[in-house]
């Protein structure tokens, strides 16, 4: 039993409006987990390298297909903000006194994410596309 | 049945007092995150903008692993990302989950760490082609 765990997430989400603190907890939550199933199946797919060439090849050709590199897109959102969001909590949690300004650290660090995850998602798109 | 569970809770509350366990996990989230903002991200634009992830297969991989520094590299990656993000598991368990279930998930997630760990280390230090 989930005891009721993913639905007082959501619900709760929903209803406590924490602003921007509890939605970035909210996204590095769900952005570690997906980087974790991501993980393990990578750490999976490269164990596959000890059954030789032949077994490997086959089924690595298919992180090459369109919609394994959309899911890319998704690695990069997912692993850019839970990198950006992680140093803000660091350095709020080694210096308290910022803790007043964690409205602005936000801010700083959306803009930070999305100067480095726009162009990466328009680079893998162009390559989607072109190929 | 209750007191099975709540001895089980208390328990767990008599070791978080007893030890620094729950320090020096916080402490090795904020390290291995400051690492990982390296070596991953620095992984991730590597593979995708250097190699091309649609050049990536068997031989290349070989090929990489020629150089120690990579297979050095990968190990590192392997034990930091996958430890982190293990530890984060276990809060989320932690978070959600009680009694058996939450003893059960753990089992299960100890279980797959370990067996991801023995074999990304021994496909990235003992590979021959």
């Amino acid at each position: 039993m989930v005891q009721g765990g993913l639905q007082v997430l959501v619900k709760e989400g929903l209803r406590y409006r924490g602003r921007e603190g509890q939605w970035t907890w909210l996204l590095h939550r769900l952005t570690g987990i997906g980087v974790f199933l991501f993980l393990a199946l990578h750490i999976f797919d490269i164990f596959l390298m000890v059954f030789g060439e032949e077994v490997f090849n086959e089924l690595i050709f298919l992180y090459h297909q369109p919609w394994a590199r959309v899911g890319h897109i998704f690695l990069f959102f997912g692993l850019l903000f839970h990198a950006f969001n992680g140093i803000r909590v660091t350095i709020m949690d080694f210096w308290p006194s910022l803790w007043r300004y964690q409205r602005q650290g936000v801010w700083i660090q959306t803009v930070i994410f999305l100067a480095v995850f726009v162009p990466s998602a328009i680079a893998i798109l162009m390559e989607i596309l072109g190929s | 049945m209750f007191e099975a569970l709540t001895s089980v809770r208390t328990a767990e509350q008599r070791m978080e007092r007893s030890s620094n366990f729950e320090l020096f996990a916080w402490l090795f989230m904020r390290v291995s995150g400051i690492i990982l903002l390296v070596i991953a991200l620095g992984h991730l634009f590597y593979m995708h903008f250097v190699v091309g992830v649609t050049n990536i297969d068997f031989a290349l991989i070989a090929e990489r692993w020629e150089n120690p520094f990579w297979r050095i590299y990968d190990t590192f990656l392997l034990f930091f990302a996958f430890t982190h993000g293990t530890n984060g598991m276990r809060y989320i368990i932690d978070d959600y989950f009680r009694g058996g279930v939450r003893v059960t998930l753990k089992l299960l997630l100890y279980l797959l760490y370990f067996a991801l760990m023995v074999m990304g280390t021994y496909v990235i230090v003992t590979f021959r082609v």
